[in-house]
This record gives structure tokens, sequence and C-alpha cells, in this order.
């Protein structure tokens, strides 16, 4: 291929695509092109992107202290409205607090809860559903009944009665959600471990002597790794969605912080004078889900076509 | 058929034994229970009262039998707040809870299992690509939120429905359809792969092959077989709905159990806390129970696994 940059002409173009007809792109090109062909997993990763993003620079790009309140601005009303004003282009809420700065601090909070409780949630799971899938027997049942009894409580009502007693912090509502959600990375990685498992380099790795902890680790678990991946991106939305409740409910993440789902309960007296007051939280929020979403579908479809219908 | 419902109905009891403790040992081991009944200006020699009144000075395993032994005759002490016993309380608003449920459900079956058959039909085309959107939107929209957008829009603007309130029945429409709606992805999505399963199947083949009515193709013999799975889904979403409802009972001011348990915990009502969490974990049990049941009654093939 370097030939070709270097002495461009047609013909020796036209030869290139030749044989790029016959000899098969690389992996890494039929990956790309799976990835690029995906409109959902574009969508969904650019939107989630720009969150990402958004998130590492707010110091850099919120126009006003999210914190700062001022009474004398309370309530105004964004840009699109008549006597909007650029100094608060989303607004002003029930305390004078710039708006935009708000939904720019809040998309931290979500991110984190909805990263570190997918990866609390993922280790328990993982581990449970390795286990069970790879040791089998006694094992497998004993973690299939504790699998069963978890799907038994309710999420939203445990979480709500052990954070009203133990105090809300946002470490706290991050242990509590991924000691809850773990169920799923159980489920998946349960049955795609028992399929690794009948797997003959995975016999040929127990007659080398491999250790039990090297077999699990290195032999199953990058096997395993793209539905849990897929679960990840569920699991990550549910608990973003899980605090936004929580939040609004006033069990969650306490105010003064951003959070987008306690901006929706603090913006709930005004909302029928003011309906953009509420849509604004609640359509960041339901972007930056979505984007999971779709961006979990995409990576679905991209790592196993085979599972599409 | 028998052994089967023997085994599951085992399993359903020890996971019930197991949820019992679970959530009886949340509440006790997660704090400081008297000194958060007592509030934060009791001094020390009043939270000593009260764990010596409430029994909480006793051993756990003492507090756990006592507790349990109670709630099998139906007595979960009194409330701190009303002063009533609990179970008064929670049977008051259980019908409530269990009508909004029943309608989410209902709402939930009408919307998804016609879409999830109209997307298997037209699989691949614009409508089976919105029916998804719809899917994957419905999956990805906080539930507060869409209520109170439903609350803006039919109370509010079009004032059609009344905005909270659990007076007559035109005040479950709107809590019924924030919702259900929350349980209608699962259901599409669900229906509409079962379909797809069933259509590439030889017997609608021959069923087409026969001459038979493409509706009656459809429905007859399609839909009747895709439909199992979704039976047991709509029964386990029944238990999501039932504990999703403490946030929408919430916002439309709906008098049923989620309402009295987000009260209590802003009461420090523990008794009553306690028992909605184990009543609603019952109930979780039991339908789960009932789905495999009916899973294997429909299906046969499961009855042997």
């Amino acid at each position: 291929m370097s030939t070709v940059e270097r002495h461009d002409s047609p013909f020796r173009r036209m030869k290139a695509a030749a044989v790029e007809d016959y000899i098969a792109p690389s992996p890494w090109t039929m990956l790309r092109r799976r990835v690029f062909g995906n409109a959902g997993l574009v969508v969904g990763g650019t939107i989630f992107a720009l969150i990402v993003l958004m998130a590492l620079a707010a110091p850099l790009i919120a126009p006003h202290d999210p914190y700062a309140q001022s009474l004398a601005n309370r309530l105004v009303p964004p840009i699109w409205h008549a006597d909007g004003t650029w100094i608060h282009p989303l607004g002003t809420d029930g305390l004078g607090r710039d708006y935009l700065s708000r939904l720019i601090y809040g998309s931290r909070i979500s991110l984190i809860i909805g990263l570190a409780t997918a990866l609390v949630s993922g280790f328990i799971g993982a581990t449970l559903g390795i286990c069970a899938g790879y040791f089998g027997g006694r094992v497998d049942m004993v973690i299939s009944y504790i699998i069963t009894t978890r799907l038994a409580m309710p999420v939203v009502l445990v979480a709500l009665a052990v954070v009203a007693i133990v105090g809300t912090s946002l470490q706290l509502i991050i242990l509590v959600l991924g000691l809850l959600l773990w169920d799923q990375f159980a489920v998946v990685t349960r049955s795609a471990t028992m399929q690794v498992r009948a797997q003959e380099f995975v016999t040929a790795a127990e007659a080398l002597g491999c250790s039990r902890l090297r077999l699990l680790c290195s032999e199953i678990l990058p096997n395993v790794m793209n539905p849990l991946i897929v679960v990840m991106t569920l699991e990550m939305a549910n608990a973003i969605l899980l605090e936004a409740a929580l939040s609004f409910l006033g069990l969650g993440v306490q105010p003064p912080l951003p959070s987008w789902g306690l901006m929706v309960a603090e913006a709930k007296p005004h909302m029928f004078f003011m309906a953009w007051i509420i849509m604004l939280p609640g359509a960041a929020l339901f972007a930056l889900v979505l984007s999971i979403y779709l961006v979990g579908d995409g990576i679905r479809d991209v790592t196993a076509p085979e599972n599409r219908n | 058929m028998l052994l089967y419902t023997l085994r599951r109905l085992l399993l359903a009891v020890l996971v019930a034994f197991t949820v019992s403790i679970i959530s009886f040992g949340l509440l006790r081991l997660s704090g400081d229970l008297a000194a958060a009944i007592a509030g934060p200006e009791a001094t020390e020699a009043q939270i000593e009262a009260i764990r010596v009144d409430f029994g909480l000075d006793q051993p756990l395993v003492m507090q756990y039998v006592d507790w349990l032994l109670g709630a099998l005759r139906f007595d979960f002490g009194n409330s701190f707040y009303f002063r009533d016993s609990v179970v008064s309380l929670v049977a008051d608003r259980l019908p409530v809870t269990l009508t909004l449920g029943a309608l989410a459900i209902m709402f939930a079956l009408i919307v998804s299992i016609p879409l999830g058959v109209l997307a298997a039909v037209k699989q691949n085309t614009w409508i089976d690509r919105s029916a998804l959107t719809i899917a994957v939107s419905g999956q990805a929209m906080p539930s507060f939120w869409f209520a109170l957008i439903l609350i803006l829009v039919f109370a509010v603007n079009l004032r059609w429905l009344p905005v909270s309130g659990s007076g007559t029945w035109a005040h479950f429409i709107l809590p019924a359809v924030a919702l259900g709606y929350y349980a209608t992805p699962a259901i599409m999505r669900l229906t509409r792969t079962g379909m797809l399963d069933v259509l590439a199947s030889d017997y609608i083949r021959t069923a087409r092959a026969k001459g038979v009515r493409p509706g009656k193709v459809l429905f007859k013999h399609a839909l009747r077989n895709a439909v199992i799975p979704v039976v047991a889904l709509a029964v386990v979403q029944f238990g999501f709905i039932l504990s999703g409802s403490i946030v929408i009972e919430t916002i439309f001011s709906l008098q049923g159990l989620g309402l009295l348990m987000w009260e209590s915990i802003g009461r420090r009502d523990f008794p009553v806390v306690q028992a909605v969490l184990l009543l609603i974990a019952m109930m979780y049990v039991a339908l789960a129970f009932i789905a495999d049941l009916l899973n294997a009654w429909l299906d046969p093939r499961i009855r042997v696994a």
C-alpha cells in the first residue's frame, strides 16, 4: 500500500483497488466498517462523547458558578423566550442559579454514578457469574439461588429504605445501587461462561496445569467480555435513571448539588407556569440515557451480529 | 407438572424466607434505628429509652424471630406516626396500588403487543424501525419526567384529566399511562422476537400453503405461540410496576402503598416501611412463581427441563 502513496498514478490506484477486491480487508478495517456502518452506534457514541467532554470541561465551559444564588435574578426565562438574555442562555432556577451551568455540572454526577455503579455491580456480577458458569454443580446452584433472591428484591424500595437510614451521599448511593444492580451481569456471564467452558482452549489450558485464577482471568474473562460490556451499558443507564428517581424523591443526591433528577424536583413547583424548567434537566437525562442505550445496542450488533434479529 | 410445581414452590418459599431476612436485616443493620427514630435533637437517654421501648436492645436474631412470627400472623406492630396497626394502614392503601398496577399493565399490553406484532410483520421497514425507536426511547425516558409531561399536556393544557388525587377513576388514567409506558419496551421487544421466530417456522409455511387466510395465520396460528413468553414477562413486569409505583404515586398524590412508603420514610415510621418492603417483595416472589407455572403450563417443554 505504501507504494501507492509514493507514486500515485491512476493505473496504480486501479491495481490497488483490484488487489483489495480479492484480498480480504484486515480485521481492523472490517471492525471500522461495521462500527461506522451502524447508525445507532455513531449517533449514540457522538452524543455520549459530547456529554463526557462537557463533564470533563465543566469548569471551562460553564458560564457561571453553578452554586451562586442571586435572588434578584430568580426564574429568568431561557433565550428563546421574549425576555431571555444571553447572560443566562438557559435561564435561572428558583434560587437564581444559572441553569446552563447547573446542567453542565449535573452531567458529572450522572456520569460518575453510572460509571462507578456499573463497575461495582459489574465486579460482583461477573465474579458470581464466572464462578457459577465455570464450576457448575453445587456452586452454580448456590449462586443461582442468590441471583433468584436478588431478583425478588424491589430495587427502588430497598434503595430508598437503606438510603433513608444510612444517610445520603454520592458514595453511598453508588454502593447501594452497585450492590443491587449486579443481577444481569451474573445471569449473562454465567451463560456465556458455560459456552466458553466447553471449548477446547479451556481444556488445553487445564491440561497445561494453568492455575484456577489464571484460567478464569485470562482464558474465560476475555471471552465473555463482549456481552459483559453490553450489560455494562444497560446497567449504567439503569443506575443513572435510578439515581435521578431517588434524587427526585428527595432521597438521593442532596441539594445544592446539581443532580438532574434533583433539578426536576426543585423545578416542579414552577412547572405550571414555565414548562421549560422541568423540560431541560429531563431532556438532558433522556439524551444521556438514550445515547448509552444506543451505544450498548450498537456494540451488541457489532460484536455479536448473529444475535440481531 | 406436579413435581415441577412442588419444586418451584419450595424454591419460592426459600426465596421468600431469605428475602424476609434481608429486608429485616437491611433496616436493622444499615444504621442505628433508635437514633433514626428519635431524630437529630434527641439526647442519649431518650435514644436509650426508645431502644428499650421497641425491643431494639434484644439480640438481632430474637428481634427477627419476633418480627417474623408477628408477620406470619399479619401483625407488623403499630405505626409510630398513626398509632394504628400497620396492617390496617397497608390494607387501606393496597387496593389503590393494585388498581393502578392492573391498569398500568393493561395499558402496556394494549400498546405493546399490537406494536410488536406490527413490527415483526413489517420487519426491517420504517414501521419496524420506528417501533424499535419508541421502545428504546421508552426505556431511556425517566418515568417521573414522563409523568410530569403528561400532567402538563393532559391536565394543565388540555384540561382533560385531573392533576392529582385519588378520588375517581379519572385520577388513575395518567398515572397508569406513566407507569405502564415503563413496561412497554420490554413487552414489545419480546412480542416482536417471538413473532419473528414463529413466522419463520414450518407450520406457518404449511398453514399459508394450505391457503389459510393471512389474518387467521397471523392471529390464530402465530400470535398464540409467540405470546407464550410474553405472558410470563407481563407477570414479572407487574412486580416491577408495583415497586415503581412509589415514584408515580408520589407525583400524582395517589393514596397507595408507594405514597405511604415515601411518607413513612420521611416520618421515620419504620414499622410501616418494613411492612411495605416485605409485602412488595413477597408479591415479587409470588408473581415470579406464577410466571414460572404459567410458562410451564403454556409450554410443556419447560416442565421436563
